[in-house]
């Protein structure tokens, strides 16, 4: 399984070398990666479906309890077959679509790493690869919606889907390590036996917060809905792709996958039944209100995971079992639904829905295709999504006091999708045909086929349930911990309840259908209403955030050398005052003071009278001379005090200073006055004050009981096993030559910095450039 | 500067204070010195001389950018640090040594190639420094 993950990654790697090889014909071979691993899952599907579960663990950081598990059960299953087989036909689909396009090669990498990360994701038993795996499909999928990075649009949408998934990730993360920490392990199959003990943790409430955070912003759920209607902005491949099987399901899934050791709750259930309802009736709605093919399936997918999440909320053994099939369904026909959106786009150059008409006629299978998705979405029998509908009502229908509610509001979501699938599978075929798409064509097979095998799946499941009933949907309900009654899948239930509320769904759709046509006029009103939307307001949010930030770094960071100084020095007075004054008693031992000689007195008083000289002093090149007296009497203080190697140093390193301050002096303006009085006072009550406090702290650590083991252990050791005597050189070049090593690195780094920024000499278009990138 | 005597003294001075550093780098496995020192003497001689005869005259006579010196150094440091794990099997920066010790320097490890590198390095960089502000406009 590991293969299978890494064959994505490998792909994507050999992309960036054959790459150009692989823009014309060969680009139908690339789907041959996800076939073969369509195959390779498959053949497990016997195995799962006799309750086996495969797990293969690899040590990947073993001291921090993390390992590369992977686990294939039911639930992974399902997932895996969904991103692999719906992955070839995008692949197959994309060879057409992007013909001759000039970054092919890059889509098909981007889409192979996507592809793998989803897997690993739906694979992962430990939750940090999970987590890892995550973030991949977040950075993935940027790059897939960013895709025409020549469109502002394009790059603004990539930039907010990575910002809320992004943060979604983060709080994933946070998630998943609180978790760890309470359970003792990272595994998700070992959690499963703590399931009451997380539950009676005090932590519990923040864990399932977190993690929630996380699936809500990926998957789409109010109030994090909004970025992606924008996500739209990608080729229809990645739409489909990330809408119907990966991206957006992997919020659901990580809600599936915790449901057996977070959920059954009331906080897990209430939260997830609360923003499952409101998602799906807030995009439902919305879907009445667009008339971009692409919007109209954007809304309604967001709306079909609200009814996953309000499904997994219900946590009832119905709905789980209902969230497993709709799951299945929604990806049969909102895949068909893109694809054929996609042809239309191609062929016609347009996607407003007001517009297209009669295009059976020219696109016949296409057509097909679409009526096919349109009555899987509907719920009519004997469609697949006729068995999903009805399931859903059953759940709702037998949870207890609020059934009434919750099937109300299931079935005004049905009929709302019921609209919005008849009106991007149906609507665009029908009718007469414009003189203007008269000349529009067929495209190639490639095109034309994926969604139309996808369609006849969608109606081939719903007469023949049993084909997934015992190999796909059983193992799933029992990944999800329900392992009680056997599933059974059937189109015909008899004459109940039920089947009237169907009816009544199906009736209310098709006259909302024939009654409400869209219009611009209809989604010119809802704009109005846009500034109260939560996108307008995470916008401003952003916004506001930005100038905040602005005001902050100019008032930190206003180009003043002196100024950034002073900062620094005052921020440590401040806390290391804070500190000092708490936890100092200001013993002074004068017991450890050794008698003072002539010479020693004699160097302070020169090293006094230079920093008096330095402070007073009338001209630059005076002080710079007398700081350079001050570095030269401390070499001294040095030399005084047994340590000729530090004197040594010292008194090249002050030569040079000098050196350097006089060749920068030497380029400044002869002399100007440039502090007054007022900063002046300003900067010698904080000099004197931080000088005060390097001298408490020095007299401070005199204080300290001295551990000399390590000074012995390099005396005693240096000529041993370095064989110098030098034991300040044997040291830097020996016992801690790794440190020197990256020391000299750093001061090169330093160099060639210096160099660049001194012999940096640009052009005015130069200066141009850098203007325009700061504006972005 | 136009000094005849500071001109003088600079052509004599140069290769006094080069053969002084290269004794500091060279003993200091043994007493005080180092390459960290010797490469700052080194480059105070560069200096003196470049005060003395102009920074061109001092950039002929080094006939390479001192920049250059920045990654020779560091790969003479770094073939030190990894020479054990090729000639001994030992993990990186194990000194290993030569079996005689010969006169003025003592023992020759790998521990003074490392230092050599150092000694590169700091006047690679003291060097480009200050030339690089010198001649900035």
């Amino acid at each position: 399984m590991l293969i299978a993950i890494l064959s994505g990654f490998l792909f994507s790697f050999f992309m960036v070398f054959v790459g150009k090889y692989m823009k014309g014909k060969l680009a139908l071979l690339s789907a041959l990666i996800p076939l073969g691993l369509f195959l390779y899952f498959l053949q497990f599907a016997g195995r799962i479906s006799n309750g086996e579960i495969i797990s293969q663990t690899y040590a990947w950081v073993p001291s921090l309890g993390v390992d590369f598990g992977l686990t294939l059960d039911g639930l992974s299953l399902i997932f895996c077959l969904m991103i692999t087989g719906i992955g070839f036909l995008v692949f197959a689909y994309t060879a057409a679509y992007l013909k001759g396009h000039h970054y092919l090669d890059r889509f098909y990498g981007y889409l192979g790493i996507f592809m793998a990360a989803m897997l690993g994701v739906v694979l992962s038993d430990n939750v940090i690869s999970l987590f890892t795996f995550w973030e991949l499909t977040s950075i993935s999928s940027f790059f897939l919606i960013g895709f025409n990075n020549n469109e502002e649009a394009s790059r603004k949408s990539a930039v907010l889907a990575l910002a809320i998934t992004g943060i979604g990730g983060l709080l994933l993360f946070a998630g998943v390590v609180i978790l760890g920490n309470v359970v003792g392990t990272y595994s998700i199959s070992e959690m499963l036996s703590s399931k009451e003990f997380i539950a009676n943790s005090p932590q519990y409430i923040l864990i399932v917060a977190l993690i929630f955070g996380a699936a809500f912003t990926k998957s789409a759920q109010f109030p994090f809905h909004f970025w992606l209607p924008g996500a739209m902005k990608a080729p229809t491949p990645v739409s489909t792709y990330l809408h119907s099987a990966t991206m957006v399901k992997a919020g659901v899934y990580l809600l599936m996958r915790f449901t057996p050791i977070l959920g059954s709750t009331e906080f897990w259930n209430s939260t997830l039944i609360i923003v499952g309802s409101i998602t799906m009736l807030y995009a439902a709605i919305h879907t009445l209100f667009r008339t971009d093919l692409k919007g109209i399936l954007a809304y309604s997918t967001i709306s079909a995971l609200g009814i996953l999440v309000f499904l997994i909320g219900l946590g009832t053994e119905a709905a789980l079992l209902a969230a497993c099939v709709f799951i299945l369904v929604h990806a049969l026909y909102k895949a068909t639904l893109f694809l054929i959106t996609g042809i239309i786009d191609h062929e016609t150059g347009t996607r407003d829905v007001t517009v297209l008409s009669g295009l059976r006629k020219v696109l016949f299978p296409v057509a097909i295709a679409g009526f096919l998705a349109a009555i899987s979405n509907a719920g009519i029998p004997p469609s697949f999504g006729f068995l999903g509908k009805d399931l859903i009502y059953e759940a709702t229908l037998h949870f207890g006091n609020s059934a009434i509610l919750l099937t109300v509001l299931a079935i005004i979501t049905n009929i709302l999708l019921l609209y919005a699938g008849f009106l991007a599978g149906i609507k665009p075929f029908t009718g007469k045909l414009p003189d203007t798409f008269s000349k529009v064509h067929l495209p190639s097979f490639l095109m034309w086929t994926p969604p139309l095998i996808l369609a006849i799946l969608g109606i081939l499941i719903g007469v023949f349930p049993s084909i997934i009933q015992g190999s796909l949907i059983q193992p799933a309900v029992n990944a999800l911990g329900e392992t009680g009654s056997a599933v059974e899948l059937k189109l015909w239930h008899g004459f109940n309840t039920i089947l009237a509320l169907s009816a009544t769904t199906i009736g209310i759709g098709l006259l909302l259908y024939f009654f409400i046509k869209p219009s611009v006029k209809i989604e010119a009103a809802i704009k109005k209403l846009e500034y109260l939307s939560p996108k307008t307001m995470i916008e401003g949010f952003g916004i506001a955030f930005g100038h905040f930030s602005k005001i902050w770094t100019t008032f930190f960071q206003n180009g003043f050398l002196r100024h950034y100084v002073s900062t620094i020095i005052l921020f440590l007075v401040l806390v290391m005052g804070y500190t000092l004054l708490n936890n100092t008693n200001y013993v002074l031992n004068f017991s450890s003071l050794t008698q003072l000689t002539i010479y020693e007195v004699i160097t302070v008083i020169i090293m006094i009278g230079g920093i008096l000289y330095t402070v007073f002093s009338k001209s630059r090149l005076a002080a710079v001379a007398a700081m350079g007296v001050v570095g030269l009497t401390i070499s001294l203080i040095f030399v005084y005090y047994s340590a000729p190697d530090l004197a040594m140093t010292q008194f090249s390193i002050d030569t040079l200073t000098v050196i350097l301050f006089v060749l920068v002096l030497y380029r400044l303006p002869k002399y100007l006055k440039l502090s007054n009085y007022k900063s002046r006072i300003k900067d010698g009550i904080l000099s004197i004050t931080f000088g005060t406090l390097i001298t408490i702290l020095a007299l401070e650590v005199l204080n300290e009981p001295q551990n000399s083991e390590i000074s012995e252990f390099y005396a005693d050791n240096a000529y041993l096993l370095a064989k110098g005597k030098n034991v300040v050189n044997v040291i830097l070049v020996d016992f801690r030559g790794i440190d020197t090593f990256m020391e000299i690195s750093v001061l090169t780094i330093a160099a060639i910095g210096v160099f660049g920024l001194l012999k940096l000499r640009l052009t005015t278009k130069d200066r141009a450039i850098v203007k325009d990138k700061n504006k972005i | 500067m136009k000094s005849i005597i500071l001109k003088t003294a600079s052509n004599y001075l140069l290769p006094l204070l080069l053969l002084f550093s290269l004794f500091i780098l060279l003993r200091g496995h043994y007493l005080p010195g180092g390459g960290f020192v010797g490469g700052l003497i080194a480059s105070i001689a560069f200096v003196l001389h470049a005060f003395a005869n102009g920074l061109q005259t001092t950039k002929h006579l080094l006939r390479i950018h001192p920049g250059f010196l920045m990654p020779i150094g560091l790969s003479v440091a770094f073939l030190a640090g990894i020479s054990p794990m090729f000639l001994s099997g030992l993990p990186f920066m194990t000194g290993i040594w030569f079996p005689e010790p010969i006169s003025v320097v003592g023992m020759i490890g790998s521990a003074l190639f490392f230092d050599i590198g150092v000694y590169l390095v700091v006047i690679g960089i003291s060097l480009t420094i200050i030339f690089t502000i010198t001649e900035s406009k």
